[in-house]
């Protein structure tokens, strides 16, 4: 309804939204239809459950799940995230003086648009810009060190709700269109798309797993995954993903993995942040 | 070595539930490493815990308990405030203990 | 080898109390170290059990006798492993005199996969997570008033705990 107003505002005014209309990108229209489609295709699970992945989805995995959370094993992390947070750079700065709040329950706002580089920044991107700007050496994507510390801002940002902006900016809509495009597209030996398993196939099993739904399905980043023995950053997983389909995974946090980042937790805006997560 | 012991006990009645967590690799000595040598077995051997001088549990473990190995019981005593001791040994002879409060 | 039931915890309640007469019941607990507490000894360790390759020959390991089938043992396990490297495992019984819960799990490499004793005052429910090669038989034994009894679950693994 709003945005029918802006974009008849838009037409009108010829320049309010003019790249909007012309690209033809429309964020909160397939936001709408997102969303729909995962209710109406699982009307059973609330709608704050999508976020727990294939526990949303399977009784029998959902009850092991209820017994390893009693006791995460990703513990240890984020009491590792929480000391690295709380320890000082060389420089004495810290973590907090890079965030909004401190650094403390802000998860649900990443990625980020910078509108000063036009580049997605997500939360991982952040916190090495972070480091990179006192002094310090970035962590890999992919290893322990940025899980941990992301699995601890996960942690004090838990319950509250997925808050992701796309301003009206060609660059940042065209970040979110391409992260659109890559989930759609179908790639690796056997040809399949993250829609493939993660929009068609949720709650079915491919090989001996159970598909995550595609809504809120980064709500719980980091991961511990059994299969791993550890925790996990949302570019091993993504990495990982391109794998099992026989696909060629890309760089950690390249350009691709942020715009599809953009993607999906734009598409879960409102389902709160769960992180932690244990996974099989 | 930093600790490798977390635990969680809570007094309820007469009853103390206890539950911990501690971080050790547990490898069975099957799994290869990424240039496929066998991991040699790595895992703990014996956990004991203490409550008010004396050893209220003992856990004895092979190579088939899981990494970052958990374990949930009660004991009957044990109140809030009361320390809860626990210590483990690995087949190298590692060792790591704590005490916690029970809350 | 078999479990005598906690004459180390008695050794050691005999050692603190001599450490309190001994004048160091003013110390502050807390976290210090109380050195009348012995740590974990490997030497309980009962390593002929967790060498055997069968259901049988871990229990004589470990007990020197067979089990009985029991509805008095409750055994939780999934049906459906949702990775065979973290099975979460519940051995619950409502036996009385329970002195020890054994964890058997008949497909892997050695059977025996935990024991736990279980001094007079501590419930005979013990949950653990355990690692499974493949689909198998979990055997849960429970030793009460100087008997075994038992009870078995399948569990289906599709992804296994060795592998890596």
């Amino acid at each position: 309804m709003l945005r029918k107003v802006c974009l008849a505002a838009a037409i009108v005014a010829v320049t309010a939204q003019p790249l909007l209309a012309a690209s033809g990108v429309d964020p909160q229209a397939d936001f709408k239809a997102f969303r729909k489609y995962f209710t109406e295709r699982f009307p059973k699970v609330p709608l704050n459950d999508f976020v727990n992945g294939p526990y949303s989805m399977d009784e029998g995995l959902r009850k092991q799940w209820k017994a390893i959370d009693e006791f995460p094993p990703y513990e240890f992390a984020v009491d590792q995230g929480k000391q690295m947070f709380e320890t000082p750079f060389k420089n004495g700065k810290t973590y907090a003086d890079c965030f909004p709040n401190k650094g403390i329950g802000v998860r649900q706002l990443y990625p980020m648009f910078d509108e000063k580089s036009g580049e997605v920044v997500t939360l991982d991107v952040a916190i090495n810009k972070c480091r990179e700007a006192n002094g310090e050496k970035p962590y890999d994507y992919s290893k322990d060190d940025m899980a941990a510390l992301t699995a601890y801002m996960a942690y004090t940002s838990r319950g509250k709700p997925m808050d992701i902006k796309i301003p009206n900016d060609p660059r940042a809509l065209a970040a979110y269109k391409a992260g659109e495009e890559y989930f759609y597209t179908r790639r690796g030996q056997l040809n399949f798309s993250c829609a493939s398993c993660h929009v068609q196939n949720p709650g079915n099993h491919i090989r001996s797993e159970v598909l995550a739904p595609a809504l809120g399905i980064l709500n719980a980043m980091p991961i511990y995954r059994s299969a791993w023995g550890g925790m996990g950053t949302t570019s091993r997983r993504l990495r990982s993903c391109n794998s099992q389909v026989r696909g060629t995974p890309l760089s950690a946090e390249s350009p691709e993995y942020r715009n599809v980042e953009y993607f999906l937790s734009y598409m879960a805006n409102g389902l709160p942040i769960s992180g932690p997560g244990a996974r099989p | 070595m930093a600790n490798t012991i977390r635990i969680r006990a809570v007094a309820s009645g007469d009853t103390t539930e206890v539950q911990s967590l501690i971080r050790h690799p547990m490898d069975s000595g099957f799994v290869k490493d990424s240039k496929g040598q066998l991991i040699p077995p790595h895992h703990i051997e014996v956990v004991q815990f203490e409550h008010g001088g004396k050893v209220v549990f003992t856990a004895l473990w092979g190579p088939a308990v899981s990494k970052d190995p958990y374990l949930k019981f009660s004991f009957q005593g044990g109140k809030k405030g009361d320390d809860l001791k626990v210590s483990w040994v690995d087949n190298k002879g590692e060792s790591d203990s704590f005490v916690g409060k029970i809350q | 080898m078999m479990f005598s039931p906690d004459a180390s915890g008695r050794t050691r309640r005999t050692i603190l109390k001599g450490a309190i007469a001994g004048g160091l019941a003013g110390l502050t607990l807390g976290s210090f170290p109380f050195p009348a507490f012995a740590d974990a000894d490997a030497k309980q360790w009962p390593q002929d059990a967790f060498k055997q390759k069968s259901e049988a020959d871990a229990l004589k390991a470990l007990y020197g006798k067979p089990a009985e089938a029991s509805d008095k043992v409750s055994l939780d396990a999934p049906e459906i492993a949702e990775n065979g490297a973290v099975v979460p495992i519940t051995v619950d019984s409502s036996l009385p005199n329970v002195t020890g819960v054994a964890i058997l799990v008949l497909e892997n490499p050695f059977t025996l996969a935990a024991a736990y004793k279980i001094p007079e005052g501590t419930k005979p429910a013990v949950a653990s997570r355990l690692k499974m090669a493949k689909t198998t038989k979990v055997v849960a034994v429970v030793e009460s008033g100087g008997k075994l009894y038992s009870a078995t679950k399948e569990v289906k693994v599709t992804v296994g705990g060795c592998g890596g």
